[in-house]
């Protein structure tokens, strides 16, 4: 095992120093990083071209400058020396200054899609699987081509235009018309009639019902102006909360497990007292308390389980802690839209919320709330985006995944010994399942950090995209290589967590050392 | 789903891809050929050839309407042309009643026309697509043949090279070599053939870039081919190394190939319009989609119908070539029974209670 990891990380060692040379070279050769002076007009022409001359060295020939520069990128392997030097970009900024800069504005960016897009394509990919050539089968299945065919920034000129222009327009006045409810109401109601499945009868009831409430839920939020002063309030936590209890439950452990449920509910309760006695505590809140209380909600849910106890003690922690961990979040959700209307009429957003490009709005002060509802109203159009153009893949392969998994012995041998449908599914496919995807998911994050360059272009968000494009454009190799060795190794080393957890998930699996 | 047979496991026990093939073989497809059974799988599919017709119209529509290669087109104007404003500028085409008018399209600020533009943005996106999917197919298959049939120091050297290409992600790898295809040096050797066919020279560096995935697919499947009875059958009859690759390997690794052939050009759609939009592939006074789509997203607003057709031209090739590909995936894959649900849980049905006879589900 441990021969291995050497064998590997060697491998991997030399393979990186290749691909930079590679990339340096080519870098060097894609143009002239003299051009714009030369077409200039400036008196001083001539002494601006020396000057970036001596900047970038350019009298050196490159395959010698590639070697100067990994003189300066080795001083990063000696630990705590603090010399770590890629060298300078064409207005003279250090690069590990820029760098770490641009690696926070991306990982902002593409954390909350990438998590929110391996959520639901792995949950879609699982109902499709189970619903195999099913209505709700081919829509998913043609709506994941055609996500998969978009070109990203033509979405994100969609999503600039209605989602924020329109909206804000709607916000200024946010009336639904009655016609447009019953539209939504009616849209909304058709779709789940034909997700649900099973008989024409239940189709209806559960389609018509959805169609009612969203109708209503409409009509109330227009007369009440809800998208102006938003808000659940306890009663809706409450409501909301027991819903989210018996669904974990059915997840988690089955509802003939009614300790497990007794234990959700519980947390519930525990929540909605809890969403009175934190309010305070709210008012003053930072990243970390937030973090803190998330992570003391879920202890408080574990604890109600394992006192529950039950013949299946671990099932009701596991649902109970789940709960706490949901409801705890819609207090946080009840927080935000308390402080919206706050924000809403801020000096600097001026009732325009949903921002088209940035990452922040310049020069916003307040407090904890209005400065993370400022990140969100400009993450919100880019996650989107991303989430579309992500989806597909996710949904797609847990689909087959789930597919060949469902056709194995053990899950004939699992019903055959009387199990329920649910821990057939929960427990012997779907666990299965997930070991494949596991290690695309390990790809896929090791590929995050250079993934985003359109999407930081379109939304202007200066991150790792947007350094490598501006010295691309300008033939200045230095940002491109900081750049690429970022993403070359996170690439690398999460390709290496890969196989290994393919071998830790899949005991059939064994590395050959 | 249908039961295995005993007879259906024996078989897998000697080769699973075999044993699918022979299952699949005697259900109507017995007495026809590899190519026979693919075919007819194929034109089964309905996803793929509505894939095949909706990319076929595109094709014709773009290389007659403007013209290419020297020969002109039926439509009036060309990318370039400025025509004074009918209308405002806005498309003259209308469903119903069914009419065409002066500018289809509508026409942009200045009053070219844009169905001519969006026209020779196709040309240009399914020109470097088919380069990127012939030049990476190429050397993809090359690649891997010759590291998955040598294995030794070919193999080593080979793979290496591909794990170098591979840890750059393939977006900034293209924006590289895009950058670089779009150089015009003074008296480069390029620089004459460039000013013409500027695209052509950006489809093969991109090809040049794409083929490591393949190759790596390509190397799996003669890993595992070259161990197979048939190939040893034939070095034992004497046969070169060429014609154990060109005869005996090749024709059964086809099929990944295609597939995967076919995948890397609907990606490539979306690569080179990306690389356009970014300002790193085609450049104007040239014209591709994804550059007519960054040229008016900001005139969405006041001209949205500009913003519109190159972007639904863009889904539209890309959506089919995916169908197509879809379509040939499951032509191609033996294990893959693609089949009609109700049927299957007849089948089901009708198995469990009688003997296991040969189930294999009907329809292809």
């Amino acid at each position: 095992m441990v021969t291995y990891i050497v064998r590997r990380l060697v491998t991997a060692a030399l393979i990186l120093l290749g691909a930079s040379f590679l990339v340096y070279l080519l870098t060097a050769l894609s143009g002239d990083p003299l051009e714009e002076l030369r077409t200039s007009s400036a008196p001083n022409r001539q002494a601006l071209m020396d000057a970036r001359i001596n900047l970038l060295d350019l009298d050196t020939p490159a395959p010698l400058r590639y070697f100067k520069w990994l003189g300066g990128a080795a001083q990063c392997l000696v630990p705590f020396s603090n010399a770590c030097n890629l060298g300078k970009n064409i207005s003279g900024q250090p690069i590990t200054e820029a760098l770490g800069f641009a690696l926070v504005q991306t990982l902002t960016l593409v954390t909350g899609a990438t998590i929110l897009a391996i959520l639901i394509g792995i949950s879609l990919g699982i109902v499709t699987a189970l619903r195999q050539y099913s209505a709700l089968d081919y829509g998913v299945t043609f709506m994941a081509f055609l996500f998969f065919s978009l070109p990203i920034f033509w979405v994100a000129v969609l999503l600039k235009e209605f989602g924020a222009i329109g909206f804000n327009d709607f916000l200024r006045n946010p009336e639904i018309p009655p016609v447009v409810a019953l539209g939504i109401g009616a849209v909304l109601g058709i779709i789940t009639a034909v997700a649900v499945g099973g008989e024409t009868k239940r189709r209806l009831i559960v389609g018509g019902s959805v169609f009612a409430a969203v109708s209503l839920i409409l009509f109330y939020f227009s007369l009440t102006q809800w998208f102006r002063n938003p808000g659940l309030g306890p009663v809706i936590i409450a409501i909301m909360g027991a819903g989210i209890a018996v669904g974990v439950t059915i997840l988690v452990s089955g509802l003939k497990n009614r300790k497990a449920l007794q234990s959700s509910l519980i947390v519930v309760g525990i929540g909605v007292i809890a969403y009175f006695a934190v309010q305070p505590l709210l008012n003053e809140a930072t990243g970390l308390m937030i973090f803190l209380l998330a992570i003391a909600a879920i202890l408080i849910g574990v604890a109600v389980g394992y006192f529950m106890g039950g013949y299946d003690r671990g099932q009701s922690m596991r649902a109970a802690g789940l709960t706490a961990f949901l409801v705890g979040a819609l207090v946080v959700v009840d927080r935000f839209m308390q402080a919206w209307p706050e924000y809403f009429n801020n000096s600097r957003v001026r009732g325009r919320p949903i921002a088209t490009i940035g990452a922040g709005t310049p020069n916003i002060q307040g407090d904890f709330w209005i400065m993370s509802t400022d990140t969100l109203t400009h993450l919100v159009l880019p996650t989107i985006a991303l989430i579309l153009v992500s989806l597909a893949s996710y949904t797609r392969f847990t689909r087959s995944s789930m597919l060949e998994i469902m056709n194995m012995d053990y899950i004939r041998t699992a019903r055959a010994k009387g199990l329920s449908e649910r821990s057939v599914i929960m427990g012997h496919a779907f666990r299965n399942a997930l070991i494949p995807i596991a290690t695309i998911v390990a790809f896929d994050i090791g590929a995050l950090i250079g993934g985003a360059v359109i999407t930081e272009t379109v939304f202007s968000v200066r991150g790792m995209g947007f350094l490598f494009i501006d010295g691309l454009l300008h033939t200045d190799p230095n940002p491109v290589m900081g750049v690429f060795l970022c993403v070359a190794i996170t690439a690398m080393v999460f390709n290496l967590i890969a196989d290994l957890a393919y071998s830790a998930l899949d005991p059939r699996v064994r590395i050959k050392a | 789903m249908s039961q295995p047979t005993q007879e259906d496991e024996l078989l897998a026990q000697q080769a699973l891809s075999e044993a699918a093939a022979t299952q699949a073989g005697s259900e109507v497809t017995s007495g026809l050929s590899q190519g026979q059974i693919v075919r007819k799988r194929f034109f089964g599919h309905t996803g793929a050839l509505i894939g095949l017709a909706v990319f076929a119209l595109i094709f014709l529509l773009a290389f007659t309407s403007v013209g290419a290669f020297g020969i002109p087109g039926w439509w009036k104007y060309n990318h370039v042309d400025v025509s004074p404003l009918v209308n405002d500028g806005a498309p003259t085409s209308s469903l119903w009643p069914i009419a065409w008018g002066e500018h289809p399209f509508g026409q942009d600020r200045i009053g070219r026309d844009l169905f001519a533009m969006t026209m020779r943005g196709a040309q240009q996106s399914i020109t470097v697509m088919v380069l990127i999917g012939a030049i990476a197919g190429a050397i993809g298959a090359i690649v891997g043949g010759l590291a998955g049939y040598f294995r030794g120091w070919v193999e080593a050297v080979l793979m290496r090279l591909t794990d170098v290409i591979i840890i750059i992600p393939l977006l900034l790898l293209a924006a590289v070599v895009g950058q670089i295809a779009n150089r015009r040096d003074e008296g480069s050797w390029l620089n004459g053939f460039a000013a013409n066919n500027g695209v052509v020279i950006l489809g093969v560096f991109l090809g040049f870039v794409s083929w490591v995935g393949l190759a790596r697919l390509v190397r799996g499947e003669f890993l595992t081919l070259r161990e197979r009875e048939f190939v040893d059958a034939a070095r034992i009859s004497g046969a070169s190394n060429a014609r154990i690759i060109f005869k005996h390997i090749l024709p059964n690794a086809v099929g990944v190939l295609i597939v995967n052939v076919t995948l890397t050009m609907s990606a490539a759609i979306l690569l080179e319009t990306a690389l356009s939009y970014l300002g790193l592939g085609v450049k104007a006074p040239d014209t591709s989609l994804g550059l007519l789509v960054a040229q008016n997203q900001e005139a969405f607003a006041t001209r949205p119908w500009l913003f519109w057709f190159p972007g639904l031209f863009i889904i539209l090739i890309c959506l089919s070539i995916n169908f197509i590909g879809d379509g040939l995936r499951d032509a191609f894959d033996p294990r893959q029974k693609k089949f009609k649900a109700k049927t299957a849980v007849e089948t089901t049905r009708h198995s469990s209670t009688t003997a296991p006879v040969a189930d294999a589900p009907k329809g292809s």
